[in-house]
């Protein structure tokens, strides 16, 4: 596949004896969204933790395979190496709680001690805060905390957060299971404009949401890959019937 | 059946009274204690009871400036002392559950609370005052930062382990090496409990006596020198209330009070401190 900027190739995951992804290939195209949904417990928020090596941080978790960024294998690279350049926004809106909106923003320089000026500093604010569609709501008050915003506007700010370490891909753990329909939709356009900067992978167990958003869409079931395709293939004319079967809601 | 059912209820009734009967009773030591200990305290205490010496039996009047200082000082250097290995021990009490270092670590720091201590004193008898052949303020300031430490670990790690996973997560996904993510923003998040822990631990040891017994020993003059003996509030009111002579132990009834008063107000700083700097989420 041309541009492909992420390459998983027999990719496996454990936590113990449990054997949670099986085998997984994928190449993922630069500059799209790519949702990975199925059911409850497939391994599709595992597999995503372990593209940016959040997996091993889990006692007792394993892995087995290639992951590969830009044909580099990520597990031979540093983990802080890795999750610079593979961002990750979370499930539940998680920004620290001790800092302001403008100092979450900037975390990932300030507190990797990379020495940047005060003018790139609020730069890279602004235009964070910009390209996560919150510059408008919150610059009046970048200097208050940040868990003083709604629920939308926190998981905006961890969005700007993990852009603002200009990463090349960025992971999205369910990012809006934890929001209200508006927030919601906020965030699924947001993901339009993200994808002409940065490849997305966004886990989602919401059908329709993988289906509005995502350019390629991923079917994972009890820990494979069943079927992985441009996403208005898959969803008009699935090959698998595991996948049909999940699509027309037999089982979820 | 009525009849019953009153009788049930004049029992879940009275059971009701005696518990609040009970938890008066409960509320009513420390008041008792305050009351007495200010009755026969407050009128020692003035500006000259501050800031003066102790004056030989006979004289009257005198204070208490050097044991004041002296409990400040050994109370500041335990903290000095305790409150890094404390922190660091909650830290990683926290973040490993099931190692046999926490294991081990978990079950010595408990049994460590556990310790008399006129034990941790005698032991740093031997262990510091012999080999350096002096009472110090430091080796009394020693004794009481191991009497601080299982406080300060195990109310850092409770206080740590009630904080999200999804905030540490938050840090290392954004590639930040693990102390930062720990220093900058686990231990500032925690930070109102970690501090509440490190009051509580100065609270409960200012007033320890038995382990300055044989460290930090005492002394009758004014220092600032903890390679030396010093005088602390607790050592000077056990001396003083056991002499016998009335105005040894007025001084003792007043330093008893700025014992008490001093604990008390770190006491209230700790619930002030837990209410107004906990950290939203």
């Amino acid at each position: 596949m041309e541009n492909t900027i992420l390459r998983s190739i027999d990719f496996d995951a454990y936590f113990g004896d449990n054997h949670v992804v099986k085998k997984v290939n994928m190449d993922i195209p630069k500059n799209n969204v790519i949702a990975v949904m199925g059911p409850s417990g497939c391994g599709k928020t595992t597999f995503l933790r372990c593209i940016n090596r959040m997996h091993e941080l889990i006692e007792g978790a394993k892995t087995k395979g290639k992951m590969l960024l830009n044909e580099e294998d990520v597990y031979s690279m540093h983990p802080i190496f890795v999750r610079h350049k593979i961002g990750m926004v979370f499930q539940r809106p998680n920004p620290f709680p001790n800092l302001s909106i403008y100092d979450n923003v900037i975390a990932g320089y300030k507190l990797n001690g990379m020495k940047i000026t005060r003018a790139d500093r609020d730069a890279i604010v602004e235009s964070s805060l910009q390209k996560a569609a919150l510059w408008n709501e919150v610059k009046d008050s970048l200097h208050k905390k940040g868990t003083f915003l709604s629920g939308g506007q926190q998981q905006r700010l961890c969005i700007a957060r993990a852009i603002a370490m200009e990463p090349e891909i960025l992971l999205l753990d369910e990012p809006t299971s934890a929001l209200d329909p508006i927030s919601t939709s906020s965030i699924e356009e947001l993901l339009h404009e993200l994808k002409k900067n940065y490849t997305l992978i966004i886990v989602t167990h919401n059908m329709q949401q993988a289906g509005r958003v995502s350019d390629r869409t991923a079917f994972f079931y009890m820990g494979e890959l069943i079927e992985y395709d441009v996403t208005k293939n898959m969803f008009t004319n699935p090959r698998d019937e595991r996948t049909q079967n999940y699509i027309t809601g037999r089982f979820s | 059946m009525a009849q019953n059912i009153n009788y049930r209820l004049g029992k879940s009734k009275s059971f009701r009274g005696l518990v609040i009967f009970f938890s008066i009773l409960c509320t009513l030591p420390l008041f008792l204690i305050l009351f007495y200990i200010i009755r026969e305290g407050i009128i020692h205490i003035n500006w000259n009871f501050l800031i003066n010496l102790p004056k030989p039996v006979g004289e009257t009047g005198g204070g208490i400036a050097n044991a004041l200082i002296g409990s400040l000082l050994i109370v500041f250097y335990a903290a000095v002392i305790a409150i890094p290995f404390g922190i660091m021990g909650g830290i990683y009490l926290s973040e490993n559950k099931n190692s046999w270092l926490s294991y081990w670590c978990r079950l010595s720091v408990d049994v460590l609370q556990g310790t008399p201590s006129i034990v941790v004193g005698i032991v740093i008898y031997f262990w510091i005052v012999k080999p350096l052949g002096t009472f110090s303020a430091l080796s009394g300031s020693i004794a009481l930062a191991v009497m601080m430490l299982p406080i300060i670990v195990r109310s850092t790690e409770e206080t740590l382990k009630l904080l999200p996973s999804t905030l540490k997560e938050a840090g290392l996904a954004l590639g930040l090496p693990y102390h930062k993510v720990m220093l900058r923003i686990i231990l500032p998040c925690g930070f109102s409990g970690v501090l509440s822990g490190i009051i509580l631990a100065v609270a409960r040891i200012a007033g320890e006596t038995a382990p300055l017994l044989f460290t930090a020993f005492g002394n009758p003059y004014f220092t600032t020198d903890i390679s030396k003996p010093m005088q602390s509030l607790p050592l000077l009111i056990f001396n003083y209330a056991t002499s016998p002579y009335d105005e040894w132990h007025n001084l003792a009834w007043g330093a008893a009070l700025i014992l008490l008063l001093w604990i008390l107000l770190l006491n209230i700083i700790t619930k002030i401190t837990t209410r107004r700097w906990k950290i939203q989420f």
